[in-house]
């Protein structure tokens, strides 16, 4: 063991050594662009037309693009350069307009051609002298922070003239990277005054690891200015997707995009896939789920409705002759009938056929409708949603049992690779159902919603009996009959799924669905009764 | 060196007081403690909501005053109401850019702040509550400056 693990050692500090190499050689790549980068066709701004119909194959697919840091900071440095060009501004002050103009470069061209002074202005470039930033003493100065008037104090000033001692700009400085995140948009510390902080003026005032950390902010905001570009919402992952679909679009379409990091998310609003219901049409659940779910399953489990006046009532114990606090109308838990019917010594209910009991029972049917409707959708989409955790877990250690299996009956490792494809059938399977539960749940009855759950139905027969296939003992799994059969299983759910979310999105894109609930008004509408 | 920038900070704030005073309607009730000062403010003209009260504003500086703004707050005594405003809480807690890191400047100060809530209610005619009030003030915990306002309202 010992020697095993002095084996290994040395290999992975190698590893180590060869990733930090690398990472090296991006981060100065920055700096040696004018040599290698600029013969380079022009960064690839939003998909073009016609990429866009290359790839649009499906009514329920979007195109999109993943970005990792490297091509961020790229597409940043180009656009410097060509306003750094065009314009005549130093790259800090390009950095800071194009910041200005959330990385429109063709209006800022445009504005900056009409009105030079107005927009340097309102950028926070006002002011026209061109001298290097300085640390200065100025005799007989006083802070206006913190009121320090020593001699010989250092001080600081941007071109807008507001002269501070270094020690308060550093710490004003300090506060809004470290504290508050912020880095394009900081301000002069003087009340009112717009003028923002260049690059050059913070390497002069603040630590390397402060600048550093400034960088990293300065390179979030350059995805978030951006309409079409979002961060992968994945912990720890820093690639970040472009895509072209709008808000406005977001009732027409539910753009669901893949990190390279295997992330699957909304791009309309960073949840996790939730193909087929739309992003309001989620929000609205998971809000609902988050008010109701926990109190609407208790009362439903707990509670039941007096027969008389419908005030809900809890029994916490004792008999079940019941007298409403409300109404005092007395009758039994069990069959909610009139108590009297029961006769006076009679403690256990078998009347449950009684007319009265039944009539009662009905009315509670009829008033809890809306609230088992709910949980009808409700139960089913938390099932969904784990059984593909339980999957989830079936299928790592169906895979341990694979690589035993592996060993000791031969079969290689691409050969097991068809339970992998399974499980991840079942996981996308299983979210996109979900969905179809929450989908359904808003959905008002029409011709197509017949087709819906029929699609759904299907689907869910699919998922079922694939995920069946996973509860067979390990060694029935390596029979290459049942291999065939969860390989058929696998791509037939994947057909089911694109089935079902081929014909929501369609209709959803033609505005064909009627729902029950006004998702963009956010106004409850009747339902029509069906 | 953080404190030292406070204590000196506010010395100097308390000096210029005792030198220039204060403008009418404004008066430093307590400010012996270079850590929280009290005031109390009225308007200066006759506007029915506040014209005939006094209010009372607590001032508390944090070490990194004044990088980071104080927190001020109305406080609640008898005879020292929290005034009605629709961006102030019935627990005192103002809802200002000006106290929040965004709106804040170095340069402002306890004097330029009170001068900033005095025209507030000078310029308020609304005799109502924030929205979300009752709720806000029963499940509230934070102190003010961790609460993530929304300044959307420029009007008053």
């Amino acid at each position: 063991m010992d020697s095993e693990e002095e084996y290994m050692s040395p290999i992975s500090t190698d590893d180590d050594e060869i990733m930090q190499d690398d990472s090296g050689d991006e981060l100065s790549g920055p700096d040696d662009f004018d040599e290698d980068d600029f013969d380079e066709p022009d960064p690839d701004f939003g998909l073009s037309a016609k990429d866009m119909d290359k790839k649009k194959t499906a009514a329920h697919a979007v195109s999109f693009k993943v970005l990792e840091p490297s091509d961020i900071r790229r597409q940043q440095d180009d656009m410097m350069n060509d306003v750094n060009l065009i314009l005549d501004l130093t790259k800090e002050d390009a950095a800071i307009m194009l910041r200005y103009f959330r990385w429109n470069k063709e209006r800022l061209l445009e504005d900056y051609m009409d009105r030079p002074e107005k927009v340097l202005e309102a950028a926070g470039l006002n002011s026209s002298s061109s001298s290097q930033p300085k640390l200065q003493a100025v005799p007989g100065f006083v802070c206006d922070i913190c009121c320090e008037d020593e001699e010989g104090l250092q001080t600081f000033a941007m071109k807008c003239g507001h002269r501070y001692c270094v020690n308060c700009y550093r710490q004003y400085l300090t506060q809004k990277i470290q504290d508050e995140g912020e880095s394009a948009r900081i301000q002069c510390p003087s009340d009112g005054c717009g003028r923002i902080l260049d690059s050059r003026s913070l390497d002069l005032l603040v630590t390397p690891e402060l600048t550093d950390r400034y960088n990293e902010l300065l390179n979030r905001t350059y995805v978030e200015d951006k309409d079409t570009f979002k961060w992968c919402p994945a912990p720890d992952c820093p690639n970040a997707i472009e895509c072209g679909v709008k808000k406005k679009d977001l009732d027409k379409i539910v753009p669901t995009v893949e990190c390279l990091c295997g992330n699957r998310f909304c791009f309309g609003c960073a949840n996790p896939d939730h193909q087929p219901a739309p992003c309001d049409l989620v929000k609205r659940w998971l809000k609902k789920c988050a008010d109701d779910s926990e109190t609407a399953n208790w009362i439903s489990a707990h509670t039941k409705e007096c027969p008389k006046c419908s005030s809900t009532i809890e029994k916490n114990g004792g008999c079940n002759h019941m007298t409403c606090r409300k109404c005092k109308y007395e009758f039994c838990w069990m069959c909610m009938g009139l108590w009297s019917e029961h006769g006076t010594s009679w403690y256990n209910c078998n009347r449950y056929e009684e007319k009265s009991g039944a009539e009662a029972r009905d009315a509670q049917t009829r008033s809890r409708t809306s609230l088992e409707r709910y949980l009808h959708y409700y139960n089913r989409y938390a099932n969904h949603e784990q059984s593909a955790k339980l999957d989830k877990d079936i299928a790592q250690k169906t895979e341990k049992k694979m690589v035993q299996l592996q060993t000791t009956s031969g079969m290689s490792w691409i050969e097991v690779q068809y339970l992998n494809s399974a499980s991840q059938a079942l996981q996308t399977c299983r979210q996109t159902l979900k969905w179809t539960y929450a989908f359904a749940f808003y959905l008002a009855k029409t011709n197509l919603t017949e087709i819906f759950e029929d699609n759904q139905k299907d689907l869910e027969m699919a998922v079922e009996n694939l995920s069946e296939m996973f509860e067979k003992p390990i060694n029935e799994l390596s029979d290459p009959k049942l291999k065939v059969d969860i390989m058929d299983k696998t791509s037939y759910c994947n057909k089911r799924r694109i089935i079902l979310l081929e014909d929501t999105a369609e209709n959803l894109a033609k505005a064909k669905w009627t729902f029950n609930a006004d998702l963009m008004n956010g106004s409850t509408l009747l339902l029509n009764k069906h | 060196m953080a404190t030292g920038m406070r204590t000196k900070r506010v010395a100097k704030e308390r000096q210029k007081i005792d030198k220039f005073g204060l403008p009418p309607g404004i008066e430093l009730v307590e400010g012996n403690d270079l850590k929280e000062w009290l005031f109390d403010i009225r308007v200066l003209d006759n506007n029915p909501l506040y014209n005939d009260n006094v209010y009372r504003l607590k001032f508390v500086f944090s070490d990194s005053y004044p990088i980071e703004p104080p927190e001020v707050t109305f406080v609640d005594k008898p005879a020292r109401p929290v005034p009605m405003h629709p961006h102030i809480y019935s627990n005192g807690i103002i809802c200002l850019d000006l106290l929040g890191n965004q709106g804040w400047s170095p340069v402002q100060s306890a004097e330029s702040i009170c001068m900033s809530i005095q025209s507030m209610l000078t310029s308020n005619s609304k005799n109502e509550r924030p929205p979300g009030d009752e709720e806000f003030v029963r499940v509230n915990r934070q102190r003010p400056r961790d609460i993530e306002f929304l300044y959307h309202d420029n009007t008053v």
